[in-house]
């Protein structure tokens, strides 16, 4: 009886500790969240002057919408393509960066540097370098040999995409990397005596060992980075502007809410961007078989 | 116990950190009560000639004023102030608006009319006036203008034997003669670069193309959508033409400085662009300085016209300012003769009234007075007035219709007929709000 009375007020206690963050939860995210629902089923402008309900008309315009059907392709484009490089990449260089060898801390810190930068800030200090005429990629290419007249990177929609998702892999390997290493160090290196002991090929404890001990975070890594990813805007609208053609769903959801003032289809294309996103997580979580949530199993005992 | 303690400690001292950040942020907030806000212009010589004025003013009024910064780009700033407009803010006082924006923003500014001295309308140009009145109200004083202007390089047609282009097709032939030539020994060589980035800037462009050839702004004074005409079609066409051949590819994602950069490193022929570069192309360390003229925008062929976009920067008041009576005053001292006077021997900002124009000293000194003096009553006004509050969308659907067309994405016939249909399709058919 007293253990159960104990529990009781031991909860008690935990919902008044996670109250504060609860409630700031609540303001900060769902209530904005709710507005935005409310609003994707009104014609409402920024001005907010007049609002009626127009049911689902909203999201049938979006869904009739060729554009937003092409910023919906450039965004899974960029999703699958740029997470695919940086996953590769970043264990590679966490498998690099795991060795010992002298100095490894100075290289560990000076791999986060493109991390560290604004993302703005890498993006027009790369769509510089881009630049055809006085940019300094054309220029070292021509130097070299490899083409003879300037390319014209950020003007091409299927070349302005590449050096997008470039400058993306450039900027955000190194936070994979930084994932994977954590993960890396996690793995106790008895085991990998024991597979040396019993003659085990490098690539084969790879295969073996590695992989597997670090797929739960390897599996929070990419999810990690396919939200992030699936929602690119900065790149994208400092290095392309506005153009249709390389326009993600983020883009296209600003330039109706913020440029056109038409708050109501923006928060139509937001909600919809949200269920994207929402469901993909559902799936990617629930087919990767890894416990996310934790803790469910242990329960509170004695 | 110890460990509680240091972490108390830490908890004090965030908690210090955070009370300061507070105190800091909450005072920098704070304006004071009686100054007067403006935001005008956001970087550079813009910024520095609009602190320097409004100090003038201050300190002849004594009544203390702050300068907010905005972005630098067109489209964020419109948004930026729409959203605080929207919020009924009164944060800001005196706004600098661009020449297309009375259409959108009209209702969030105090009308002027009665509350200016009545001659004071009639010494501005009266197509910067008229632009700045919609539904009869006057909203904001006209400061400077900027139009198009078509730059080359003097030395290099002189070196070629060619004449300055009167025409879009002289242009081309001596845009392909200058640069094969040049290419001999800069193979980065360029003949014309323009804007042609998907923003703003390209639906100058496109319109100055188009209303070269005789053919229209796509939406039509009335508000008729008439995009797919067979002269806008020819100017298109015309455009098409220099992507790869005498402009770069990179064109298309060039904006103002991005065109400057090339033209000024010496790298092309011709350059569109408007009047600011003058003194940044003639300036001390600029490698083409002293060898660049300028032109008006060329005609589209024989019976076409030079028209340049008619662009520019204005003064207007919040409605919701409560300090109204002395942001007006403000307004006026820095669209006075005097002050534009001053900004444009110094800064190269060309002035609105008609008076400065007929002043010959100052149009001996400065060529691109001259070229703007003459555009100025040919100029073409972007549709802003005719559309309303729906520009931007309509801005948007016509540079990248444009820009499908530079892309190679979409013939210009092609083009323009879905253009027709998408601006009929926002408009209900040509009835703007």
């Amino acid at each position: 009886m007293s253990s159960h009375h104990a529990l009781t007020a031991r909860r008690r206690q935990a919902y008044l500790f996670l109250a504060p963050s609860l409630i700031i939860l609540l303001l900060v995210a769902a209530w904005p969240l709710a507005r935005t629902f409310w609003f994707s089923f009104t014609d409402a402008t920024l001005s907010l002057d007049n609002v009626s309900w127009v049911g689902l008309s909203n999201f049938k315009n979006v869904l009739q919408d060729g554009d937003w059907w092409t910023s919906v392709y450039n965004t899974l484009y960029f999703t699958l393509i740029s997470v695919s490089l940086e996953t590769v990449l970043g264990l590679g260089i966490a498998l690099l960066l795991h060795k010992s060898f002298a100095g490894r801390s100075l290289l560990r810190t000076a791999v986060m540097v493109p991390w560290a930068i604004p993302t703005v800030v890498s993006a027009k200090m790369w769509s510089w370098m881009f630049h055809d005429l006085y940019g300094v990629i054309n220029d070292l290419l021509m130097k070299v040999g490899f083409i003879s007249a300037p390319i014209a990177w950020m003007a091409d929609a299927q070349l302005s995409r590449m050096a997008i998702i470039f400058v993306d892999v450039w900027k955000t390997t190194p936070f994979m990397t930084l994932l994977l290493l954590a993960g890396l160090q996690s793995i106790p290196t008895q085991v990998y005596q024991s597979a040396a002991v019993d003659g085990a090929s490098a690539f084969r404890t790879f295969w073996k060992i590695t992989l597997p001990l670090l797929k739960p975070a390897l599996v929070v890594a990419v999810i990690f980075r396919c939200l992030d990813a699936l929602r690119i805007f900065d790149l994208v609208y400092v290095m392309t502007s506005n153009s249709r053609e390389t326009s993600t769903m983020s883009v296209y959801a600003r330039e109706n809410m913020i440029d056109f003032q038409d708050l109501g289809y923006g928060s139509a294309v937001s909600v919809l961007i949200f269920g994207f996103i929402a469901i993909f997580t559902v799936v990617y979580v629930m087919g990767s078989r890894v416990n996310l949530v934790g803790g469910s199993s242990e329960k509170v005992s004695n | 116990m110890s460990t509680i303690f240091r972490k108390f400690h830490h908890l004090k001292e965030k908690l210090f950190l955070l009370a300061l950040i507070a105190t800091t942020v909450s005072s920098a907030l704070a304006k004071d009560k009686n100054s007067i806000s403006i935001a005008c212009g956001a970087v550079g010589t813009e910024y520095e000639f609009c602190k320097s004025a409004t100090q003038a003013w201050s300190k002849k009024s004594g009544i203390p004023v702050e300068l907010v910064s905005t972005p630098n780009d067109t489209n964020q700033k419109l948004a930026l102030f729409q959203q605080l407009l929207s919020a009924k803010s009164d944060d800001i006082d005196v706004f600098m608006v661009d020449v297309i924006w009375p259409g959108v923003l009209h209702e969030h500014f105090l009308d002027l009319n009665g509350k200016i001295p009545a001659d004071e309308k009639s010494a501005h140009f009266k197509n910067l006036v008229d632009n700045n009145t919609v539904k009869g109200r006057f909203v904001a004083l006209p400061w400077y203008v900027d139009t198009g202007l078509m730059y080359y390089r003097k030395d290099l047609l002189k070196k070629y034997g060619l004449s300055a282009p009167q025409t879009w097709a002289e242009l081309t032939s001596a845009a392909q003669k200058i640069q094969d030539g040049e290419r001999k020994s800069n193979p980065k060589f360029v003949g014309y670069v323009f804007q042609g980035k998907a923003y703003e800037g390209l639906t100058c462009n496109a319109i100055e193309w188009t209303t070269s050839f005789g053919g229209n702004t796509f939406v039509e004074a009335d508000g008729k959508v008439n995009a797919n005409t067979p002269a806008n079609i020819k100017a298109l066409e015309t455009a098409l033409s220099w992507i790869g051949t005498i402009a770069p590819g990179g064109v298309l994602n060039y904006a103002e400085e991005e065109a400057r950069g090339v033209f000024q490193s010496g790298g092309a022929a011709f350059m569109r662009n408007w009047p600011y570069a003058w003194q940044l192309a003639n300036a001390k360390d600029s490698p083409v300085s002293g060898k660049v003229g300028v032109l008006p925008i060329p005609k589209g062929g024989e019976n076409g016209s030079h028209s340049p976009i008619l662009g520019g920067w204005h003064l207007a008041v919040s409605k919701y300012s409560t300090k109204a009576k002395a942001a007006v005053e403000l307004a006026l001292y820095l669209t006075s003769e005097a002050v534009q006077k001053e900004r444009l021997l110094k800064g190269g900002f060309f002035p609105t009234r008609k008076s400065l124009y007929k002043n010959s000293t100052l149009l001996k000194d400065n060529p691109v007075f001259t070229v703007l003096g003459q555009s100025l009553d040919s100029a073409a006004a972007r549709p802003s007035r005719s559309t309303g509050s729906n520009y931007n969308r309509v801005s948007n659907e016509i540079w990248n219709a444009t820009f499908s067309v530079l892309s190679k994405k979409k013939s210009p016939k092609e083009s323009l007929e879905d253009l027709d249909k998408k601006l009929n399709r926002i408009s209900h058919g040509g009835k703007w709000k």
